[in-house]
């Protein structure tokens, strides 16, 4: 393994650690084999390697394997998951045919899109030019704004829900789309803005300067030269604050009650019911859920990071 | 942006012009930054502030299920309950209610054992992975899998190998001889089946963020320490855990944050019934509110008193972080 160093790099570390006996670097590959009190960074020794590959494949295999176990027993049809461990009968797609044309499964899975994309969208668009403004300009009320929108990433379910509740309620608005929308808002809202300001803060001052120079209005700059180059990070945006409320429990749970507007989070729950728990139904939308999520996820997950962080390192 | 960071000037002009004169001026400087957020402001003010203000209010009553107002029929109730004042809070921070105490301590540890094993376990796998190695791209998306699935989810997954007949752990513990394990049953069992879980889920979050933060640190800086001769050791201690300060304080904090509000995990792991000693503030004040009878007042004061909690948290360790900022 230790043969992978970048020479162009190492070279001249290991010339300088290895001091006059070192002949230039040549035998990098050679491991312990040279006098040397340090090892450098790029070098190790085979059992070393061998640790760090048992290390990281222990380590996968506890990341993996719950989901591997999630498909298997989705496969193993109505009774499967009372045989945990045996394969015996081998696999079908029941479970699936089942949950997609007998249950509310799909109607749950349209009812969650809706209200995910509905949030999604309106945080972005409600939020891009907010994060610009934080990123960018320094105006009164610049510093408590600030304030508010990391406040609100700290706010507990708890201390919204009661009065958001009675609002709700009162406007007859509670067990519907818009309602719970609105509500997710209050959470989508704050964090898109707070992580395009992240994004933003990484675009350089100079193209706004540019802009500027050639008679744009800041809204122009914003439009036309920033919103353009930061649409890795809208995309980011979008995907993460839909993901939160595709996956949010608490506000659906309390506000849904019909079971056909039911979202998924909360419609699952009666898959495993008090009298009879269908494991292998609700494995097959576990499954039918989380792949194309996690697809998206996988390709945005670098970027979703940055945005997370910068923000708060910054601030 | 020369106009923007042009304040202190405005600041320091003499008060010979008037008031209007200045908010002119004020206007005329900033009124872009203001339009641009302005959509966020209108919506965090009807959205946040003003149910916010409710839930205060709220905590300042006895409101429950039995005396707000609701529509019955074509009859209207009109709302019964009254203020009360600090009652609410006295009952919970005397220990009068005997729920707020055990809660706490119990939503303190579980705050603390996730965000250290989170923390550790992710610095651990980031500091492999930054290492040449083969097969590095495929061993990071494996790792990173168990974020890419919904938390309910998972949670419902966890829960099903959890079970105590039929789950996978108990199964294949059976064949190492051991008695079935009621994790979902017994109290410390419970806690330690949603922490395995949390930190199943938690685990990538940090593993990225941290590996972002290493290839950060300039390669220089490690070629300057092997240069004076530093042990990996010296080389972790000293370039790589200062290099990682940014990253590390911002990631424990957010994981210190979303930890102590963690709802779903430990909702639909347990159950509402099945978890009167294991559940964390949060859940306990949700069950408050919707549960058997609802407690409209004490939930509101619960989630009022949740929120002082992580604010004043947030405050004192941004201050020891500065200090310590300042002190290097």
């Amino acid at each position: 393994m230790s043969t992978a160093t970048e020479p162009r790099k190492n070279a001249p570390a290991a010339r300088a650690a290895a001091g006059p006996a070192g002949t230039a670097g040549a035998g990098a590959g050679a491991g312990g084999t040279r006098p040397r009190k340090v090892r450098g960074r790029h070098e190790r020794s085979p059992l070393a390697s061998a640790g760090l590959h048992g290390a990281l494949i222990a380590a996968s295999l506890v990341a993996v394997f719950p989901i591997v176990y999630m498909v298997f027993i989705s496969l193993r049809g109505r009774d499967g998951w009372t045989r945990p461990t045996s394969a015996e009968g081998g696999l079908e797609i029941s479970n699936y045919a089942y949950v997609l044309s007998e249950t509310e499964f799909p109607r749950w899975f349209a009812n969650s899109l809706l209200v995910a994309a509905g949030t999604t969208l309106i945080g972005v668009f409600v939020a891009a030019s907010t994060g610009y403004a934080i990123s960018r300009m320094r105006f009164p009320g610049h510093k408590s704004l600030m304030w508010v929108l990391l406040v609100t990433q700290m706010f507990p379910v708890a201390v919204l829900i009661v009065a958001l509740y009675n609002i709700l309620g009162d406007m007859g608005l509670l067990d519907s789309y818009i309602g719970l929308v609105l509500t997710y808002c209050s959470v989508s809202v704050p964090f898109c803005a707070w992580m395009m300001k992240g994004y933003f803060d990484t675009i350089p001052h100079e193209i706004d300067e540019a802009g500027r120079v050639d008679g744009l209005t800041p809204f122009g700059t914003f439009y036309r030269l920033i919103l353009p180059l930061a649409k890795p990070g809208l995309a980011v945006t979008a995907f993460y604050s839909f993901i939160t409320a595709w996956g949010e429990v608490a506000f659906a749970r309390a506000f849904l009650s019909t079971d056909s507007m039911l979202t998924l989070s909360v419609g699952l729950q009666s898959f495993i019911g008090q009298h009879k728990a269908e494991w292998g139904y609700l494995t097959a939308s576990a499954v039918i859920i989380s792949i194309p999520a996690g697809l998206v996820f996988l390709l945005v997950q670098r970027n979703l990071v940055a945005g997370l962080t910068a923000g708060g390192t910054k601030g | 942006m020369k106009t923007a960071t042009a304040d202190p000037a405005t600041a320091a002009r003499p008060a010979r012009t008037g008031l209007l004169t200045r908010m002119k001026r004020l206007y005329d400087r900033h009124w872009y930054a203001w339009a641009m957020v302005l959509p966020v402001v209108l919506v965090i003010g009807v959205l946040i502030a003003y149910p916010l203000v409710q839930g205060v209010y709220l905590s300042f009553t006895d409101a429950n299920e039995l005396n707000v107002a609701k529509q019955l029929g074509a009859t209207e109730i009109p709302a019964t309950y009254q203020f009360v004042g600090l009652d609410n809070y006295w009952r919970v921070l005397s220990g009068a209610d005997g729920e707020f105490y055990p809660k706490l301590l119990w939503t303190v540890v579980w705050t603390v054992s996730c965000v250290f094993f989170h923390y550790t376990i992710g610095l651990g796998l980031a500091l492999l992975l930054n290492r040449k190695l083969k097969g590095r791209s495929l061993y990071r998306v494996l790792l990173i899998l168990p974020w890419a699935v919904p938390p309910f989810v998972a949670t419902y997954i966890w829960r099903m190998m959890y079970n105590s007949e039929s789950g996978v752990f108990n199964a294949m513990l059976g064949k190492l001889g051991i008695g079935p394990v009621d994790w979902l049953g017994d109290t410390f069992m419970q806690k330690v089946a949603v922490i395995g879980v949390n930190v199943w889920l938690g685990v990538p979050f940090m593993m990225v963020a941290v590996l972002g933060g290493l290839q950060a640190i300039s390669s220089e800086q490690y070629e300057a320490a092997e240069m004076d001769g530093a042990s990996p050791w010296q080389r972790f201690r000293h370039v790589t855990l200062p290099g990682l300060r940014p990253v590390s304080a911002t990631v424990i904090m957010l994981g210190t944050i979303w930890t102590f509000n963690m709802f779903p995990i430990i909702y639909l792991m347990l159950g509402e019934a099945n978890a009167l000693h294991s559940e964390i503030l949060v859940t306990y004040a949700y069950r408050l509110a919707f549960g058997s009878v609802r407690d409209y007042a004490g939930a509101a004061t619960y989630g009022i008193l949740i929120l002082s909690m992580l604010l004043v948290f947030a405050v004192f360790y941004r201050r020891i972080l500065d200090r310590q900022e300042a002190a290097r």
